[in-house]
């Protein structure tokens, strides 16, 4: 392993609030990556017939589960946006610095009213935890 | 003309021409998933509730098997792409990285084939 600074070098950078937009959507894409397999669990528990699914959905309503859904809620509404923030600037749009502070501001604002509407719909929506 | 030093072309050093390929098909599955993940959670909190026969009946409609399977595969695909990126930035060790790599890719493989046989056992079971 080479003893020179390894990029992305951290340490070196002062704080701005642009890099916690950066950094939120790697936790967050991590956490929707536990997501596909939590949807590839559901999935299997379905396959496997009435017995299995029952066995899995005592899991999949348990207190800590639901904690994991409030997570991805937020984890999923996040990436999808700060996600869209990037094909934006993928067309070369939105780079300038005060540009890139704004919708990070916008980001934040905006997962963050999706989360409560996704929390919202599936509380009150009639769709119940299994 | 090459601009490489013959010592890097023997050590095979530089770019493995590979990454624009990686970045582009990371901004293809991510378009992808807009409307799929939005519909699977549109359609998951339409289900009256998430009984097994209600979830079941649900999966086994020919227009939500096909997305869940294109769901679980892109979402794989794109979640793949993602962690590989995170292990290249912060993994160094030569050996750990390939090892992460090669674990990361294997359980991808695993996971959305997992999912397209279950939804297809699901979808299959009723249309007998």
């Amino acid at each position: 392993m080479p003893t020179r600074p390894l990029s992305p070098y951290l340490s070196v950078y002062k704080f701005r609030y642009t890099m916690v937009t950066s950094i939120l959507n790697r936790f967050t894409g991590v956490a929707l990556s536990a997501g596909v397999l939590l949807l590839v669990y559901w999935l299997t528990a379905v396959a496997g017939g009435a017995h299995a699914h029952a066995r899995a959905a005592r899991l999949l309503s348990s207190p800590v589960a639901k904690l994991c859904y409030a997570g991805l809620m937020f984890a999923f509404s996040y990436h999808l946006i700060a996600g869209i923030r990037h094909l934006i600037w993928d067309t070369g749009r939105g780079l300038e610095r005060e540009q890139a502070r704004r919708s990070a501001w916008l980001v934040g604002a905006l997962s963050v009213a999706l989360t409560l509407v996704i929390g919202y719909c599936a509380w009150y929506g009639g769709t119940r935890a299994p | 003309m090459s601009l490489r030093s013959p010592l890097g072309k023997v050590l095979g050093t530089g770019s493995a021409q590979q990454g624009v390929h990686h970045w582009w098909v990371q901004r293809l599955t991510s378009v992808a998933l807009v409307p799929l993940s939005i519909w699977f959670l549109v359609s998951l909190l339409s289900l009256p509730s998430l009984d097994y026969w209600v979830v079941s009946a649900w999966m086994a409609q020919g227009s939500s098997a096909l997305l869940l399977i294109l769901l679980v595969l892109v979402g794989a695909w794109h979640s793949q792409l993602g962690l590989q990126v995170i292990v290249e930035d912060y993994v160094h060790g030569v050996g750990v990285r390939t090892l992460t790599l090669v674990a990361i890719t294997f359980a991808h493989v695993l996971i959305g084939a997992a999912g397209v046989f279950a939804v297809l056992k699901v979808a299959l079971r009723s249309a007998q």
